[in-house]
């Protein structure tokens, strides 16, 4: 574990330090809304997932689905979190053609969840990462707004509701994220938590997990002036930059950004507080509205609905039922498989990852295992730029590789090979080894046949070895040429020496 | 044969029942009644196709025994409730030729237990009002004029039309709502009675929002005991309306007659508010005699917030409608303008789609919440309501029940009082009240004004008292013997 390192970026002026609050928007994992019975299944026609009240039909009123309250509570758990007994709905009033409403039922001034604290597990290229601490805000439940669609038609938007109403949780970070790595990596971890506690998907594609991110910079010191204080007067205005549902555009969002902000300021300007989008094909981000443009939402209790009440016993049982989180599981990972801290932080960083390697490691040497995944596989996924989903190599496939490795049916060195074998398409480890003739020679009988020709053809050699015995290796590498690599080194070694009267 | 629009609703049903007359004979009298009424225009929608084929289907059940509660009784339907397969729209042009695939919880009760609809009331748009002049469909006439006086009389908002057809004789009764009187001040304006119930006593579903903290259903009949039936059939726990109360419906018909005797009535000192006029000062005084008369104890009472209820209540009110109504945008259903953007056809759809009173509310509400204002207005407006609630629950530790006028003054003239938003206002000033604690509160028909015209008091019970409502009520209605009805002109 290394210590937490300070991003910095170099202006004219001197160095800059950027400060980040993240806003995670997850939709809630239910097959109803949050507030009426329609389905909230992914990839119907659309509007024919459409209640009467997701419509806003005349007379229509809101009715609180139980387990979405649950499922934010269990969040809210996850994240270590205060969970608020009292809470409150409000409404955010807005007009735009996908909010049939004219105002979205959120939780302003009671959320349902407090304050929380989430350990982000950092990967730094090429070396051991780090951990840091994340405050969290808040989180609260709010319905989701219908979709515009501006491109069906030159000349007309058309409206799909499918999504009206469906239960979001807006998950609130304290500006504790200090580089882009660590915004990443934060989205990551909640995503790992999320998916465990199996209260969102998490599936970033589909938009079901999307993150806001505030960005701010300063000179270094002020961050922690406004750590003592709790004053932002210590920090920049801040931009805030909407809907990143990708780990990359995160970063390069953020790096742009703090660059652009950095760029302003020494030009002798002032940033302005506004919401901006990023653009991944030109790698910019964009104003999409300033504060003076920002709409008044003139947030109010919501009088179709009651406060939230919860039973303090209904929040026990739910945190009697919480699966196991990531942060459990990097322990149990450390304990159970004698991994190092930062290995089972790497692998249990996401809930795949972690799934992943609990079936490489099922039954085989666990340490092996874990090298190879972090090493080997991730290595290779990295310098591809490739998810795990998109891994060409599956998990049993990987545990079978490992499983021979263990076995002594082949060597280490080979297993690298049959590796990119496999990458390559050619199939199941063991196949290719059988293919290939790959398979380790631990028969000494065909061992000591090899080693008698080349003390046989090589006097000279044999007659430096008795002098400097580390010229074994050239005997060594001898030996495995002549065997095509296949000849276990260890017997090979064991042999010489007593060939060779060593 | 008597003329059958002529009966109560309890005579109708025992009618009925003892199949003195059929479902469709009662029907037919009463829609040849509303074709005969027009004039009055409490009718927005008539169905009396609809009408005589649920007097049928009300024929056959009761002839195989299998009467409901309102078997056969025909019955008028504030256009406020979603009526599934008839227009509504509220009376305003906004929702166009809106006919909901949906009916509300309310009228769904009203038909589960056989009640006959004959159409659509007339009333304020969105229930904004208190003369019933914002109706898109124009103005709904009183069937009461002043003695030797021919000009044309409000009866009252915003159930207006559900009033006026109750008093007329064109349903025996009808579905109203309340949201700061709009149940209690028409009632007292045509000589009829009308009930608001506590608040979540009856379903909001499927009933356009005004203000949702607010508004309740209830209905205006011609007596007592009537209002009493309709009441109980209205209300129900309702699933899909979270502010719903779970809790059984009693049968309050048997309080109606059971009498004062030993009950505290309470006199608010507030309510005897400036100018208030000597007519309606010796209507409440009368009031207070026959209750005495009766048995009852009158107590003084102090509710020291009074006067802070109607501010306080025309900023809750128009916050919650700015909100409710934002949804009439011209995107899915009801009228659209188009305009050459986005916000233009918002601006055109709104501008042309609300009548002014609506327009006038909606900026109200909307400058109440905004940014800024928030806590000098809306929090403030709330804070007040927990005042005035407080105030009631410390007076109902000294009385059962609290005696006011209805309203401070009889039915006015078209026009009277509409140049005028804050007189306007004022009619709700004994009425608001109830809404803003929450409570049950009736208005009973209790005398004439000197010009001929009906005068009401107003009984307030507490939070689910509506059976001491009934008592008091039906105690002033005995004393009062009101039996007036409009002379027919139309």
């Amino acid at each position: 574990m290394t210590d937490r390192p300070t991003f910095r970026i170099k202006g004219d002026t001197g160095d800059w330090e950027v400060v980040m609050g993240l806003e995670i928007h997850a939709q809630v994992a239910s097959n109803a809304k949050l507030f009426s019975g329609a389905s909230t299944a992914f990839g119907s026609d659309p509007n024919c997932n459409v209640s009467l009240v997701d419509a806003a039909m005349p007379g229509m009123l809101p009715v609180i689905n139980k387990f979405c309250v649950e499922q934010a509570i269990r969040t809210g758990l996850g994240l270590k979190a205060q969970i608020n007994e009292y809470s409150r709905f409000d409404r955010k009033n807005y007009f735009y053609p996908d909010l049939p409403q004219g105002y979205q039922i959120s939780q302003f001034a009671h959320p349902i969840v407090g304050e929380g604290e989430i350990d982000v597990d950092v990967e730094v290229p090429g070396k051991e990462g780090y951990t840091f601490a994340c405050r969290i805000e808040r989180l609260h439940l709010e319905q989701d707004a219908g979709k515009s669609i501006h491109d069906m038609d030159p000349h007309a938007t058309y409206v799909d509701l499918n999504r009206s109403g469906v239960a979001l949780m807006e998950i609130v970070s304290k500006p504790d994220v200090r580089s882009p790595a660590e915004a990443a990596a934060y989205v990551k971890k909640l995503r790992a938590i999320v998916i465990a506690l199996g209260t969102c998907d998490g599936d970033m594609e589909k938009g079901n997990l999307r993150a806001d991110v505030n960005v701010s910079v300063c000179k270094p010191g002020q961050y922690e002036k406004f750590r003592e204080t709790g004053d932002f007067k210590h920090l920049g205005t801040r931009c805030e930059l909407k809907n990143m549902n990708s780990y990359r555009f995160i970063q390069q969002a953020i790096e742009y950004e703090a660059r652009r902000q950095i760029e302003i300021i020494e030009g002798g300007g002032k940033v302005d507080q506004e919401t901006r989008l990023f653009d991944p094909v030109k790698g910019e981000t964009r104003s999409m509205r300033s504060k003076e443009d920002a709409h008044d939402y003139r947030y109010f209790p919501d009088p179709d609905l009651l406060p939230l009440e919860l039973e303090k016993a209904w929040i026990e049982e739910i945190r009697k039922s919480l699966p196991e989180l990531p942060d459990q599981k990097r322990a149990r990972f450390e304990m159970d498989y004698g991994l190092s801290r930062y290995d089972a932080g790497v692998l249990t960083s996401d809930a795949d990852k972690a799934l992943f390697f609990e079936e490489v490691a099922k039954g085989r040497d666990a340490k092996l295992a874990a090298n190879w995944v972090t090493q080997e596989l991730f290595g290779y996924l990295n310098k591809e730029g490739l998810e795990l989903s998109q891994s060409p190599v599956s998990a049993s496939a990987l545990g079978g590789l490992i499983g021979l490795i263990s076995d002594n049916t082949i060597s280490g060195k080979i297993a690298k090979d049959v590796f990119a074998r496999m990458i390559a398409g050619e199939g199941e480890a063991a196949a290719i080894v059988e293919k290939h003739g790959l398979k380790q020679v631990t028969d000494t009988g065909a061992i000591e046949k090899v080693v008698d020709e080349i003390i046989a053809a090589n006097p000279e050699q044999v007659a430096k070895v008795k002098d400097k015995p580390q010229t074994l290796g050239w005997f060594v590498g001898q030996v495995m040429k002549a065997s095509g690599g296949k000849a276990n080194p260890q017997a090979v070694n064991d042999i010489l020496k007593a060939k060779l009267g060593i | 044969m008597t003329d059958l629009t002529a009966l109560t609703l309890a005579k109708a049903l025992d009618g009925l029942k003892s199949k003195q007359f059929s479902s469709v004979e009662l029907t037919q009298a009463f829609v040849s009644a509303i074709e005969g009424a027009r004039v009055l225009n409490a009718f927005i929608v008539e169905t009396p196709e609809k009408a005589l084929d649920m007097a049928r289907a009300s024929d056959a059940r009761r002839a195989k025994g299998k009467a409901g509660k309102l078997d056969g009784a025909p019955l008028g339907i504030k256009d406020l409730y979603c009526t599934k397969g008839v227009r509504t729209t509220a009376c305003s042009g906004i929702l166009g030729e809106f006919t909901p695939t949906y009916e509300s919880t309310v009228t769904q009760n009203l038909w589960d237990e056989g009640a006959v609809m004959l159409g659509k009331l007339n009333m304020d748009e969105f229930a904004m009002g208190s003369s019933n002049e914002t109706s898109r469909f124009g103005n709904v006439i009183n069937p009461w004029r002043r003695k030797g006086d021919n000009q044309g009389l409000t009866p009252g908002g915003s159930s207006g039309g559900s009033a006026a057809s109750v008093a007329a004789n064109l349903c025996l009764a009808a579905t109203a709502s309340d949201t700061g009187g709009s149940i209690r001040q028409p009632a007292a304006f045509t000589g009829t009675v009308g009930i608001k119930p506590t608040y979540g006593r009856a379903s909001r579903y499927g009933m356009v929002a005004f203000a949702s903290s607010l508004d309740q259903a209830g209905p205006i009949a011609k007596t007592v005991e009537d209002s009493a039936i309709l009441l109980e059939v209205m209300c129900s726990h309702d699933p899909k309306d979270s502010t719903s109360l779970d809790i059984k419906t009693p049968d309050w018909r048997k309080d109606v007659r059971k009498g004062v005797k030993g009950m505290k009535i309470g006199i608010p000192k507030e309510y005897r508010i400036e100018g208030l006029s000597e007519e309606i000062d010796a209507l409440w005084q009368q009031g207070i005699k026959w209750l005495k008369e009766a048995g009852a104890e009158i107590v003084d009472i102090s509710l020291p917030h009074t006067k802070y209820a109607l501010p306080a209540y025309y900023i809750v009110a128009p916050a919650e409608a700015s909100s409710n109504l934002a949804r009439y945008d011209g995107m899915r259903y009801g009228a659209r303008v188009e305009g050459n953007n986005l916000t233009g056809t918002y601006e055109g759809t709104r501008a042309s789609g609300f009548g002014k009173e609506v327009q006038r509310r909606l900026m109200i509400g909307t400058y109440v919440l905004s940014s800024g204002y928030y806590d000098a207005y809306y929090l403030r407006a709330q804070k007040v309501r927990t005042k005035i609630f407080q105030d009631f629950v410390e007076a109902f530790e000294k009385c059962d029940a609290i005696l006011t006028p209805a309203c401070p003054s009889p039915a006015f003239a078209f026009g009277e009082k509409s140049g005028d938003p804050v007189e306007m206002y004022l009619n709700d000033v004994f009425t608001v009240t109830a809404n803003l604690a929450g409570l049950p509160g009736i208005a009973v028909p209790a005398g004439l004004s000197a010009n001929g015209l009906p005068l009401g008091l107003q009984v307030i019970g507490k939070a689910l008292g509506e059976a001491a409502c009934f008592r008091v009520g039906g105690a002033l209605e005995d004393a009062a013997g009101f039996v007036a009805k409009p002379e027919r002109w139309w």
